[in-house]
């Protein structure tokens, strides 16, 4: 499989790769950064919250309202769309997939640069919309109209990238699919598959099928935008005083219908990798098979059939009836069901194992808690009555962070540290993860847990000014200074981080790197680190167990990898 | 490196890659002409003027023949497929040929009817039912442009894969076949959507 060695071009290679690792690591190295300057539009934010019309240090300049707004609608979009995604899915996804099916690509190597170019693209498409006179979109990462039909140039710019990350998605996620069903290893039954296959595959289905109803409701945004159509403008609308010159007649409860019937899955495409990534590191380092692993298949499944029912949940206080918020109440109460089972099964499989206290266990364990926080503050939002008070607060804000900064970021930091060794040969150091670890932990908290508190006392979100011209707001606003303390401080966390990995990338190298130092039963271990360009495996591997053999009875070392035959011991 | 089932069916699917990828494909573009159709019921059950928008100002006639041309142009490209699999690379050529000579006439049978409507001064600004019929058709018609150029490199340069790996080839074109049988599986469903309802 390997014998096909010719030397490839600097472009080739590193640039326009069709090697599902390199495409992965550009996909890892694009969406960091994206993930910090999203954090950083977040940390400028952040002093307009604790220090309302003060210049900001340093830069000297003031953060206009409506400048405000736009860092507002960019933060959310790019870590959704440009930070999140596409580490989870995209460099995880692309990385580990095929490594762990055993195969030597992706199904379609010249669909996955595909997919990382159109992302590259539409990345760079949502940031020139700073650029443009205006700034960048500026209505909500949700885009509702009509607002952001009249909204600035920004906002189509947004629609378009928007439109690239769309194409790279569906090219990604159906490329996923293929990979698992028909490139599986032989031996690899899908009960044998690890845990994290299972919560990509998934993933991959929702993002297949979520996406294109977006696509067409961008569309219809564009068209409005461009042509003057009125898909979403109602009749009479009046503009800054003055009517449109729309036709009317539109809807804008249709543009929150296509929206979140793609954003509500979007949220699973954010949790399940992560379900899946922690649940591969405690297995590992509690040296167990994971309690329940049928359960926790069956459940991710569910989770997945039932995310494209539920999206209304984002829509109680629009007016649209008793019948759909009965309905949309009852299906968000039932989805509630298998993310239990699922935080349970990953609870139950710490019990009585001898658990390792390494960096990444440490992420996946708090991990924990963390999603558990932000799944039990999502309860009273999924229905109707308590949802009216909380509704578009900063509860809403501390709820959806608390599944995905602490949840699924802290997954994706764990998975780095725990997949590292795979991708370099070289293992982070574990002082420097520690402390990375617990100051991260800390000011996560220290950011979102004073916000449900504002949230109780009806703080709405989206205030340029934290609320100081709010009467109910004043008892709580002292929280501000505290919560922008916290998120500075967040971003210093970050930098034993950064220095951990440019450190550990600059060290020596062992001569022969150990191709699996957890001691990992998983068959991505079971090529060298790193894997082989084009081909991963020095012999195309053949699977005879599950995927979590650690501590068999009668067996002389604590794990048995899949590739080994039974009766070896 | 060789990427297995490229080809082949493997044997616990009963599937090659690329087939699993297009279906995957057609069940996204499903969801997208389905989130454009949902919106189209949900702005004309809205819509209580909906009755003066000029549905009727349609050319019946004309999106007529082009259902029928689309649907001939179905059959041409289910018989390319054929004729490869029956070792005729020049009845693949013909067919191929028409089926690109009928899309052709899809697009400018589609032109008559647009600009007919721009004369009379209808554009998707008019009303909401204008904004539906010029978005989800001038989609759909992207989706023929598409396809004319997935076909076109098929009958053009694509055609040297036949001499070097014919089995491949020939899946090619079942693959762009079930591309095309979708878009006029749209166009199926939008001919009475927006002309006859």
């Amino acid at each position: 499989m390997t014998d096909i060695h010719h030397e490839e071009s600097f472009l080739r290679k590193y640039i326009f790769s069709i090697d599902h690792k390199v495409i992965g690591i550009q996909y890892g190295i694009m969406s960091l950064l994206f993930l910090l300057l999203g954090f950083g539009l977040m940390m400028v934010m952040r002093w307009q919250l604790a220090y309302p019309d003060q210049p900001l240090p340093l830069l000297g300049w003031r953060l206009s309202p409506d400048m405000y707004n736009s860092f507002g609608a960019m933060h959310g979009t790019i870590m959704i769309f440009l930070g999140v995604v596409p580490v989870i899915t995209g460099a995880f996804g692309n990385y580990l997939v095929p490594l762990q099916v055993g195969a030597c690509d992706m199904a379609f190597p010249k669909l996955n640069m595909a997919s990382f170019w159109c992302y590259f693209v539409g990345g760079i498409v949502m940031l020139s919309g700073f650029l443009l006179p205006g700034g960048a979109a500026n209505s909500g990462w949700t885009s509702y109209p009509p607002l952001s039909v009249v909204a600035t140039t920004g906002q189509t710019v947004w629609l378009i990238g928007m439109v690239f990350l769309i194409t790279s998605s569906l090219l990604g996620s159906s490329n996923i699919i293929v990979t698992i069903v028909q490139l599986r290893a032989p031996g690899l039954t899908w009960m044998k598959l690890p845990f994290f296959i299972w919560a990509q595959l998934v993933t991959s289905f929702l993002l297949l099928l979520a996406f294109p109803p977006l696509e067409a409701a961008a569309i219809f945004q564009l068209m409005d935008r461009l042509a003057m159509t009125s898909f979403f403008m109602p009749s009479g609308l009046i503009v800054g005083g003055a009517a449109t010159d729309y036709a009317g007649g539109g809807s804008p409860l249709l543009w929150q219908h296509l929206f979140w019937f793609l954003a509500h899955p979007e949220v699973y495409v954010l949790i399940l990798p992560a379900f899946g990534v922690v649940s591969e590191i405690i297995a590992n380092n509690s040296r167990k098979p994971l309690w329940g692993y049928k359960p926790l298949v069956y459940s991710v499944i569910f989770l997945g059939f039932m995310s494209f029912i539920v999206w209304a949940h984002h829509m109680f206080l629009t007016g649209m009836g008793q019948t759909m918020s009965k309905f949309f109440a009852i299906t968000t109460m039932i989805i509630s069901v298998p993310s239990v089972v699922i935080l349970s099964c990953l609870l139950i499989s710490l019990w009585g194992g001898s658990i390792r206290f390494n960096t990444p266990m440490l992420f996946a364990l708090s991990f924990l808690p963390m999603f558990g926080m932000g799944g039990v503050t999502g309860l009273p939002l999924g229905l109707p009555l308590s949802d009216i008070h909380l509704h578009d607060t900063y509860y809403v804000i501390s709820h959806f962070h608390y599944v995905v900064a602490p949840g699924t970021i802290f997954a994706i930091f764990a998975g780095i540290y725990f997949w590292f060794p795979k991708v370099t040969g070289k293992k982070l150091n574990e002082v420097l993860g520690k402390i990375h670890f617990i100051f991260s932990l800390i000011f996560m908290n220290g950011i979102f847990f004073p916000m449900l508190i504002q949230g109780l006392a009806g703080v709405s979100r989206r205030l340029a000014d934290g609320g100081q011209s709010y009467a109910h707001a004043q008892n709580v606003i002292h929280y501000n200074e505290f919560m922008s303390m916290s998120a500075w401080l967040l971003g210093l966390a970050q930098l034993p981080f950064i220095f951990n990995i440019i450190m550990t990338l600059f060290k020596k190298k062992d001569k022969v790197a150990d191709p699996n130092p957890w001691n990992a039963t998983t068959l991505e271990w079971a090529c060298p680190s790193p894997p082989i360009a084009h081909g991963n495996f020095e012999k195309e591997p053949v699977v005879y167990r599950g995927p979590y053999e650690y501590s068999v009875p009668g067996h002389k070392k604590d794990f048995s990898p899949q590739s080994e035959k039974l009766g070896e011991k | 490196m060789k990427i297995p089932y490229n080809e082949e069916l493997r044997p616990d699917t009963g599937l090659y890659n690329a087939k699993l990828g297009i279906w995957l494909f057609l069940a996204s573009e499903v969801m997208l002409f389905g989130g454009l159709f949902s919106a189209y019921i949900m702005l004309r059950l809205s819509d209580p003027n909906w009755a003066n928008y000029g549905q009727s100002a349609l050319n019946v006639p004309l999106a007529t023949l082009n259902t029928v041309v689309l649907i001939t142009s179905s059959v041409t490209m289910v018989m390319s497929w054929v004729a490869l699999k029956l070792n005729d690379i020049k009845k693949y050529s013909m067919y191929m040929g028409l089926t690109l000579l009928c899309s052709f006439g899809f697009l400018v049978i589609k032109y008559i009817e647009y600009s007919s409507k721009f004369e009379h001064g209808l554009y998707p600004s008019t009303n909401n039912f204008l904004a539906v019929y010029f978005t989800i058709t001038g989609l759909h018609g992207l989706h023929i442009v598409g396809g004319i150029l997935v076909n076109g490199y098929f009958f053009g340069p694509g055609k040297k894969m036949w001499d070097t790996e014919p089995e491949r080839f020939t899946n090619r074109i079942e693959i762009a076949g079930l591309y095309w049988h979708f878009v006029d599986l749209v166009w199926i469903f939008l001919f009475p959507a927006l002309y006859l309802l």
